[in-house]
C-alpha cells in the first residue's frame, strides 16, 4: 500500500467521516470539511507532473486477488494524470460552489457529500488503475454514485426517472465493456492494460478482436453519451447543479473518452476503429448541436451541448488513429492533440456555464429561457462568466474554445486525405458535418447568452426578485473562466506539461524513445481554410440566430413519436408489459396447468430419448412365464383402476382404490414377497379407513357433475404418460447389462446379519439408515397431522382452538 | 410376465395422471395414491420376477428372488403412506376451512400481481 493507492482510496475513507461532520458539526457547512480533500489531492497530483513531463511513468502494485491476476495496480502516465488533475481540480471548485448552492438547513448534506466523494474516488480509480477488472469495478462505482446523485431529490418523480434511465443505459454499456475485457483476457492471458499493449500483434490476429473492440466501445459510448446512447444525459439534469457541472460535463462523461484514448494503442491500428469512433463522434456532434437549439431549459441546452462537444472530442480521437496508418505522423496526430486540448477547454467553459446556470436558477427561481431575460444589468458578474463561457463554446476568439475549434477543423480537413477502405470521397463528409455542427453550436450559444441576459426583464414571471449571487458562489466559475481566457493567450503553458505526455500515452509506439510530439498551439495560422470556416460560422450563425423564429418549424418536421426517448420509453415499458403478459399467460394459478407442463416435459424428454437415442428395445428373453393367476389378477387390477377413474361417487372411487391396493398385495404374494404383501395389506386397510374418515363424513357425497367432464387434453397427456412408462419398463427389463448385487445379500445375510429373512436383514442391518429416516418421515407426518388438526390460526395470526365439527 | 406388468404399471400411471389433472382435490389425492401403487409395481418388475424362492434362507432353495427391490419397496410403501395420510388430512382441513373441494376455487387470488 503506497501513497498512490491511498490517494485513490482516500475519498472513500473520508466519506466514512462525513456523516459525523454532518451530524455533530451542524454549525459549519459540511462542504468545508470535504473541500480539504480534493485540494490536497490536486496538489499531490500537480507535483507528479514532473514525472510525466520527463516521459516517465509510475507503476505500483498492491496485490488483491493474485491467484486470479486481479491486482490493484496503479499506473500513472500523462493521460491518467491529466484526468486526475481534472477530477480533483474541478472537484475542489464544485465542492466550493456547492457550499453556497446547497443550504445547510434545507438539504441533507451528509448523503450528498458521501455520494460525491464516492464518485470522486471511483473516478480517480477509473483513470489511474492498470488492471481492467479493477477499472471495471471503479467504472460501475461511478455509475452507481451518479445514480445516487441524480436521484438526490428522490421525492421528485423526474429525478427517479432520470436516475433509473442513466443507470440502465450506463450499466448496459458497463456490462458490455466487461465482456470486452474478458475477451481481451482470453486473448492475452492478462488483465493488465500494459501487457495488452505489448501483445498488440497477438490481439490483431485473433478472432475476438472485432467483438472485443465493439464491446469496449459500447461501454465507452454509453458512458460518454454518444449517439444513440446520449438520451440519459438530458434527463440526468434533474440532479443538483453542482452534480451536473461535475459529473455530467467535466468528469464522468469523459470516462468513456478516457477508455477510448486508453485502448487506442490496442485497437487503433485497425481501420474499423477509425471509422466507428470518428463517425459516431461526428454524428453525435451534429445531432447534439442540432437538438440543443430547440431546448428552452438552460440545463437542457447545456446537456445537449455537452453531448455535442463530447462527440467532437470522440471524432478527433478517431481521426487521430489515422496516424498509425501513414508515415506522416505529425500530420494526423494534430487531431489527438486537439482532442486532449478540447477536453481541458470543455471542462473549463462547460463547468463555468453550468455554475452560471445554477446561479440563475438559484437567484430567479427558474431555468426556463422563455421566462428569463434582461438579467445583464442585474447580474453583471454572472453575465460576464456566461459570455466568456458561451463565446468559448461557440469557438470565438479570444477564448480557448477558438483554439481547439481551429484544431478540430484542421484535423477534420486532414481526414479527407485518409483512404481507409478506399472510400476517400466519403472523407469529405467530415469537414462538412463538422462545419454544420459548429454553426448550430454558434446558434445555441448565442441563444443561451442573449435570451437569458438581454431583452426585457420580466419580474412578474420570476419566482424571486432577481439579484446578483453571493460572492462565494461566484468564485468557482470565475476561476474557471479566468482559466479559459488565459488558455487563449498562453496556450502553450499546457503543451509540454500536460498535452504532450497525454498524447504520447495514447500512441506510445508511434515515436522512438526520447522523441517528443511537437505540440505547439498558436492563435494565428495565417489565412488558412480554418479561418474562413470560422468566419463562415460567424456569418451564417448570426443570420441563423436572428432568423431563428422563422425556421424553427424545421423541428416540427420530426414527429415526437420518432425520437429516441420515445423509443427508450416504449422499449422499457414494452419489455415490462411483455414479460407480464408472458408470465400471466402460463402462470395461471391452476395446479392442473402446472402439472400439464410437468407431464408434457416428461413425455417430450423421455419420448425423444427413447426415439432418437435408440433407448427402446424389446425382448422376452429371460422373462418369467405368465400363469392363470396373474391373468386373473391383471384383469381385476385393470378394472379396479378403471373404476377409480370412472367412479360416479366418492365412495366408489375410494373402494376401487382399495381394490387396487389389495390386488397389488396379491401380486406381492405371487411374486414371492411375503413382507411386502403383509405391509401392503395393513397399510391399504389403514389408508382406505383414512380416506373414508376424511371424506365419508363430509356432506355432498356425490361428485359434482362438472368435475367429471371429460377433457381431451388431459386424456392425451395421461395416455402419453402411460405409454412412456410402459415403454420405459419394457425397454429397461429387456436390456440388463450387469448382474444384481442380490447374491451378496443372500449369501451373507446369515453370517453377517444373523438372520434368515433377507429383506428384513437388509432393512435393519445392511441398509439400516434408510429405515431410520423412514421412521423419521412417519414421525414428522404424525406430528404434522396432529398440528393441523389441533392448532388453528385466526385472522389476527394468533393460534386458537379449532372449532368443533358437527 | 415383465412385459405384462409394465403394461399394467403403464395403465395405472395413465389413470393416476388423469386423476391428478382433475378438478376435485380428493381425486388428485386418489391419483397420488394410485401413482405410488404403479411405482411400487414397476420397482418390483424391474428387479425381475419369479426367479426363485422367497428370500428367506430357511427355505433352503437353490435360488431366491432379488431381496433388494423388496426392501426398497417396503421403505417406499411406508413413506408414501406417511405422505398420503398427511395430504389427506391437509385436504380435509382445507375442506373444513374453505368449504370446497374444487381446485379451481382454491386458486390464489390476483392480489399479489
Amino acid at each position: 500500500m503506497q501513497l498512490l493507492h491511498f490517494a485513490i482510496l482516500s475519498p472513500f475513507l473520508f466519506a466514512f467521516f462525513i456523516p459525523f461532520f454532518a451530524k455533530y458539526a451542524k454549525k459549519i457547512h459540511t462542504g468545508w470539511f470535504v473541500l480539504v480533500l480534493p485540494i490536497l489531492l490536486f496538489i499531490y497530483f500537480i507535483r507528479m507532473l514532473s514525472i510525466t513531463m520527463a516521459g516517465e511513468t509510475v507503476r505500483s502494485v498492491l496485490e488483491w486477488i493474485p491467484s486470479l491476476g486481479i491486482n490493484f495496480t496503479v499506473y500513472i502516465d500523462g493521460l491518467g494524470l491529466l484526468f486526475a488533475l481534472l477530477i480533483t481540480g474541478i472537484g475542489a471548485l464544485v465542492v466550493l460552489y456547492s457550499i453556497f448552492y446547497l443550504s445547510k438547513e434545507k438539504e441533507q448534506l451528509g448523503p450528498f457529500y458521501v455520494y460525491l466523494l464516492m464518485f470522486m474516488g471511483a473516478m480517480l480509480g477509473v483513470v489511474l488503475v492498470d488492471n481492467v477488472m479493477v477499472l471495471y469495478m471503479f467504472w460501475e462505482l461511478t455509475s452507481l454514485s451518479s445514480f445516487l446523485l441524480i436521484g438526490y431529490w428522490y421525492k421528485r418523480e423526474k429525478s427517479r426517472y432520470g436516475a433509473t434511465k442513466s443507470l440502465l443505459i450506463t450499466v448496459f454499456g458497463g456490462l458490455c465493456m466487461l465482456g470486452g475485457f474478458i475477451l481481451l483476457y482470453i486473448i492475452t492471458d492478462s488483465f493488465s492494460i500494459r501487457e495488452m499493449i505489448n501483445q498488440v500483434h497477438l490481439i490483431a490476429s485473433h478472432d475476438f478482436f472485432i467483438p472485443a473492440m465493439i464491446l469496449i466501445l459500447l461501454g465507452a459510448f454509453t458512458k460518454s453519451a454518444q449517439f444513440p446512447f446520449y438520451i440519459w444525459l438530458p434527463d440526468a439534469m434533474e440532479a443538483p447543479t453542482p452534480v451536473s457541472a461535475y459529473l455530467h460535463s467535466a468528469t464522468m462523461v469523459k470516462a468513456g473518452i478516457y477508455v477510448i484514448a486508453r485502448f487506442s494503442p490496442v485497437f487503433a491500428f485497425s481501420s474499423e476503429w477509425f471509422w466507428i469512433v470518428s463517425l459516431t463522434g461526428i454524428i453525435t456532434m451534429v445531432w447534439g448541436s442540432f437538438h440543443a437549439v430547440k431546448q428552452t431549459d438552460l440545463k437542457a441546452i447545456l446537456a445537449f451541448s455537452t453531448v455535442s462537444q463530447l462527440g467532437m472530442v470522440v471524432s478527433m480521437l478517431g481521426a487521430g488513429a489515422a496516424a498509425l496508418h501513414y508515415d506522416n505522423t505529425e500530420y494526423y496526430t494534430v487531431a489527438t492533440m486537439a482532442a486532449i486540448f478540447h477536453l481541458i477547454n470543455h471542462a473549463t467553459f462547460k463547468g463555468s456555464l453550468f455554475m452560471a446556470a445554477g446561479i440563475i436558477d438559484h437567484e430567479t427561481g427558474t431555468r426556463d429561457i422563455r421566462r428569463l431575460g434582461g438579467l445583464m444589468a442585474i447580474m453583471p458578474i454572472t453575465f460576464t462568466i456566461s459570455l466568456i463561457g458561451t463565446f468559448s463554446m461557440a469557438g470565438l476568439p479570444p477564448f480557448n474554445g477558438f483554439l481547439s475549434k481551429e484544431m478540430f477543423f484542421t484535423s477534420m480537413l486532414r481526414v479527407t486525405h485518409v483512404d481507409l477502405f478506399n472510400v476517400q470521397t466519403w472523407g469529405v463528409l467530415f469537414p462538412v458535418l463538422a462545419w454544420i455542427g459548429s454553426v448550430f453550436t454558434f446558434i445555441y450559444s448565442m441563444k443561451l447568452l442573449f435570451q437569458t441576459f438581454r431583452g426585457t426583464y420580466q419580474p412578474d414571471k420570476l419566482e424571486k426578485k432577481a439579484h446578483e449571487a453571493p460572492i462565494g458562489m461566484l468564485i468557482s466559475p470565475v476561476i474557471l473562466v479566468a482559466f479559459a481566457v488565459s488558455l487563449f493567450f498562453f496556450p502553450n503553458i499546457l503543451s509540454y506539461s500536460v498535452i504532450e505526455p497525454a498524447v504520447s500515452s495514447i500512441y506510445p509506439t508511434l515515436l522512438d524513445s526520447h522523441e517528443k510530439f511537437h505540440v505547439h498551439i498558436s492563435q494565428w495560422h495565417g489565412f488558412t481554410a480554418e479561418v474562413f470556416m470560422t468566419l463562415g460560422i460567424i456569418v451564417i450563425g448570426t443570420a441563423g440566430y436572428l432568423t431563428l423564429s422563422k425556421w424553427k418549424g424545421i423541428y416540427q418536421l420530426f414527429s415526437e413519436k420518432l425520437t429516441l426517448n420515445r423509443l427508450y420509453d416504449k422499449l422499457t415499458i414494452g419489455m415490462e408489459k411483455g414479460s407480464y403478459q408472458v408470465t400471466k399467460r402460463y402462470m395461471t394459478g391452476f395446479l392442473r396447468d402446472y402439472l400439464l407442463y410437468v407431464f408434457a416435459a416428461f413425455i417430450i424428454l423421455m419420448g425423444s430419448a427413447l426415439v432418437f437415442k435408440g433407448g427402446f428395445s424389446f425382448s422376452t428373453e429371460g422373462t418369467a412365464k405368465i400363469g392363470v393367476y396373474e391373468i386373473i389378477l391383471s384383469v381385476v387390477m385393470i378394472s379396479a383402476t378403471a373404476a377409480t377413474v370412472f367412479a360416479k361417487s366418492r365412495l366408489t372411487a375410494i373402494i376401487s382404490l382399495g381394490v387396487v391396493g389389495y390386488t397389488l398385495a396379491l401380486f406381492f404374494v405371487i411374486f414371492r414377497a411375503p413382507d411386502l404383501a403383509l405391509t401392503q395389506l395393513v397399510i391399504e386397510t389403514i389408508s382406505v379407513a383414512l380416506f373414508l374418515l376424511c371424506f365419508y363424513h363430509l356432506p355432498k357425497l356425490r361428485w359434482k357433475k362438472k368435475t367429471r367432464t371429460f377433457r381431451l387434453n388431459n386424456f392425451i397427456i395421461s395416455l402419453g404418460v402411460g405409454i412412456i412408462v410402459t415403454l420405459l419398463g419394457i425397454a429397461s427389463s429387456s436390456q440388463r447389462t450387469k448382474d444384481s448385487i442380490a447374491s451378496f445379500f443372500t449369501k451373507h445375510s446369515h453370517d453377517l446379519g444373523g438372520g434368515d429373512n433377507v429383506v428384513n436383514v437388509i432393512l435393519v442391518d445392511f441398509r439400516g439408515f434408510d429405515t431410520m429416516f423412514e421412521i423419521t418421515v412417519l414421525t414428522i407426518a404424525a406430528l404434522g397431522i396432529y398440528g393441523m388438526i389441533k392448532t388453528k390460526v385466526n385472522e389476527e395470526g394468533k393460534s386458537v382452538e379449532p372449532r368443533e365439527d358437527k | 410376465m415383465e412385459i405384462l406388468m409394465s403394461v399394467i404399471a403403464g395403465i395405472i400411471f395413465m389413470a393416476a395422471t388423469y386423476l391428478l389433472l382433475s378438478k376435485s382435490l380428493l381425486r388428485v389425492i386418489i391419483g397420488t395414491a394410485l401413482l405410488s401403487h404403479g411405482v411400487h409395481l414397476l420397482l418390483l418388475t424391474m428387479g425381475g420376477l419369479k426367479k426363485g424362492a422367497p428370500p428367506v434362507l430357511s427355505e433352503h432353495a437353490k435360488a431366491f428372488v432379488d431381496p433388494l427391490p423388496q426392501a426398497l419397496i417396503l421403505t417406499a410403501i411406508v413413506i408414501s403412506f406417511g405422505v398420503t395420510s398427511f395430504i389427506l388430512v391437509m385436504a380435509f382441513r382445507a375442506y373444513q376451512e374453505l368449504h370446497t373441494d374444487d381446485m379451481d376455487q382454491m386458486r390464489g387470488n390476483d392480489q399479489h400481481e
